[in-house]
């Protein structure tokens, strides 16, 4: 691991914002309809202008701090480690936010953003209703009508967060084309937009769509990695050697990875496995995919050999996507982040293990991450230390692990 | 040279009409019964075929242009060999062929490859909804070597300047979108809408056809007025879904469309004004 680090520090600065363009590399851009390109424009526009106004960013982080809970505590998980043999493992707690996931954090800064705009209708995409979950909370704390579009197939195993969002004031479309699932989600929300632009803001729950999402949505959630570099020198005195989070279409691991990008840290992303890469069932874009156009961007994706774009799957409805944001598309390229991936399977145990040496009950998607932790923390030593983005709480999830379990008879 | 496309204008406008322009499913419902509907609207007045390719996630198209798409995949179609049917099949077809496809079919093709098949298969032009001028580029020099006309989008929310340039990177026609929102939307022929064909005639002499959401001979001869061409998709694709076999399917797309050629004269429109 040592050396990796020096092989990092001789690397070249990392690119850290896209082209005029919106392009990262060769992924990124603008691949929507001509009825919501003006829309683009403005919203580009818009953020150019917030990015530099004070007031905006007062505004923000006082919701990030006193209504959201920031900023998260960082944890050293000791008998995780200790249980590991290996390095010392530290927990960034997003799971600790108000509604329980980083999701919030994107969903506060965007929100402002429509308000500025003079939008007075929000709509939002979910998979594992935490997205939902944050719009439907930040578009009731500003009096913002909310329609949140979610696939059947999720609306079925995340039940508990659909009752949160119906109570929050929003209202939850049920998407029955395609896999159900997080892309025809997506689908659906374009679809409204594209008819309802003049006074709706999409808000996009991850680093995906046409610029300048990718960027704006990287922008508020790399809150996470700023405290938790920061929180990483109070506590143990020194950079992590290694930061890792879990990958669906990228939105906590961008957030966590970009504070790093030009330190000595090795950066590793989790994809969903699924049922095993070799089944071809799975959610792992960056690993087993190729470079395609989905939802308004070029990047890596799930297709056939006629550019249909194939079902993903994963246990994790927050993973269960086709697509992985531009950004780790040009991370990847450039090789400064490694991207694995572990199973349905693998998955469970990291939830379990941590519930039971914890006392934390991760979400399905943070359980990818803790669960790779098992593949290399144990060869490292005990100087050495790993940071884990713990994106968000599994309250979500306990009764399709529950199933699980007595299915499949793990543990 | 000129296009194969704008000459399906120039005989509509020399019979004193509006063009009539089709839009349906490639394989769908079937591989047959796509090809006979072809046949069809070929001999049924239409002045210019829309065929489109079945995509997976086509995020600009409402439920009844999504459910054709579903089928069609159902039945393997795809962009290679609704290609590969075009060249093959006995189609003397008067109409030239514009080809509608999402931008991911055309770039896992390959799109010089795409280019050059299209052009053996007697395609005259290209509609890609998710491919606005900014990405478009690379695409334009191809279309450009093989004669090919790619035809932009309009849309209500496009501004002025964004106008001009779209404007002026079309070729064959300049496709005006006539509301927000999806395929199979219901239209109302307003204020806007005619704003919106009265900027695209100022800067340029291309013909202007006017889709989506054009359901029945009403709406096309009021658009006939206005427009140099008015395209039609969902509501023939509506009259397949709802046909218990091809041979009806062929029928009432034929019924429909002629109901609606009748309508586009311009002089005669002008009575129902």
């Amino acid at each position: 691991m040592r050396k990796l680090s020096v092989l990092y520090k001789e690397q070249k600065q990392q690119v850290l914002m896209p082209d005029n363009r919106g392009y990262f590399g060769r992924f990124g851009g603008r691949f929507v309809p001509e009825t919501l390109m003006p829309a683009l424009e403005e919203l580009t526009e818009v953020y150019d202008r917030i990015k530099e106004d004070k007031t905006f960013h007062s505004e923000l982080n006082d919701l990030l701090k006193n209504y959201a809970g920031r900023e998260t505590p960082l944890y050293y998980a000791r008998r995780l480690s200790e249980s590991l043999g290996g390095a010392r493992i530290f927990l960034k707690r997003e799971d600790l936010t108000h509604t329980g996931a980083h999701k919030i954090n994107n969903a506060l800064g965007q929100v402002l953003l429509a308000l500025k705009m003079g939008k007075t209708r929000i709509i939002a995409e979910t998979g594992a209703g935490q997205h939902g979950v944050a719009t439907a909370t930040a578009a009731a704390l500003m009096g913002l009508e909310c329609v949140v579009y979610m696939g059947s197939l999720d609306i079925e195993r995340q039940a508990l967060n659909v009752t949160r969002m119906k109570m929050l004031g929003a209202t939850v479309v049920p998407v029955n084309d395609g896999s159900c699932s997080l892309k025809d989600s997506v689908n659906a929300a374009i679809r409204d937009w594209v008819t309802n632009v003049k006074n709706t803001h999409y808000i996009i729950g991850s680093v995906i769509g046409p610029h300048p999402y990718p960027l704006i949505v990287r922008d508020f959630q790399s809150v996470i990695g700023k405290e938790a570099r920061k929180q990483m020198l109070e506590q143990a005195k020194k950079l992590p050697d290694v930061a890792m989070a879990c990958v669906g279409a990228g939105s906590n691991a961008i957030g966590l990875f970009h504070a790093f990008l030009d330190d000595p840290v090795r950066l590793i992303g989790v994809e969903a496995a699924g049922y095993g890469l070799d089944t071809g069932r799975h959610a792992a874009s960056l690993c087993e995919g190729s470079p395609g156009v989905l939802h308004g961007a070029m990047l890596y994706l799930l297709q056939d050999e006629n550019g249909q774009i194939t079902e993903a799957h994963s246990i994790a409805a927050g993973l269960d996507y086709p697509g992985v944001g531009p950004e780790h598309g040009m991370l990847k390229d450039t090789n400064r982040v490694t991207y694995v991936s572990v199973t349905d399977r693998e998955a469970v145990k990291g939830f379990m293990d941590l519930a039971r040496m914890e006392g934390i009950i991760p979400a399905l998607e943070s359980a990818h991450a803790i669960a790779y932790l098992g593949k290399f923390a144990g060869t490292m030593t005990r100087e050495e230390t790993i940071l884990v983005c713990l994106s968000g709480r599994g309250d979500k999830d306990v009764s399709q692990v529950s199933d699980y379990l007595e299915i499949n008879q793990v543990n | 040279m000129v296009s194969k496309i704008t000459s399906g204008f120039e005989k509509a406008s020399k019979a004193n009409r509006a063009a009539y322009i089709p839009f349906i499913m490639g394989g769908f419902p079937n591989k047959g019964t796509f090809v006979s509907l072809l046949k069809t609207l070929d001999d049924g007045g239409a002045d210019i075929i829309e065929v489109g390719i079945p995509f997976s996630d086509p995020l600009a198209d409402g439920p009844t242009i999504q459910k054709a798409g579903q089928i069609a995949l159902e039945q393997g179609a795809n962009l290679v060999n609704i290609i590969q049917t075009l060249r093959e099949e006995d189609l003397p077809l008067r109409a030239p062929l514009v080809l509608m496809s999402y931008w991911n079919p055309i770039l896992r093709m390959g799109i010089e490859k795409f280019g050059s098949e299209t052009k053996a298969s007697n395609v005259s032009g290209v509609i890609i909804p998710d491919l606005p001028p900014e990405e478009a580029g690379q695409w334009i020099e191809i279309a450009e070597t093989y004669g090919i006309d790619t035809i932009f989008m309009v849309a209500p929310t496009t501004t002025a300047t964004r106008l001009e340039s779209i404007v002026n990177l079309s070729k064959g026609f300049v496709y005006v979108v006539s509301m927000t929102g999806v395929t199979g939307s219901s239209l109302v022929v307003g204020q806007e809408l005619l704003d919106t064909i009265a900027n695209v005639k100022r800067i340029s002499s291309l013909p202007v056809a006017v889709g989506f959401g054009v359901s029945n001979p009403d709406q096309a001869a009021s658009l006939s007025k206005v427009a140099d061409g008015v395209i039609v998709g969902s509501a023939l694709i509506k009259k397949c879904l709802e046909s218990p076999d091809g041979m009806a399917a062929i029928k009432a797309v034929s019924d429909l469309s002629l109901g609606i050629v009748e309508r586009l004269g311009k002089s005669q429109a002008a009575g129902h004004a």
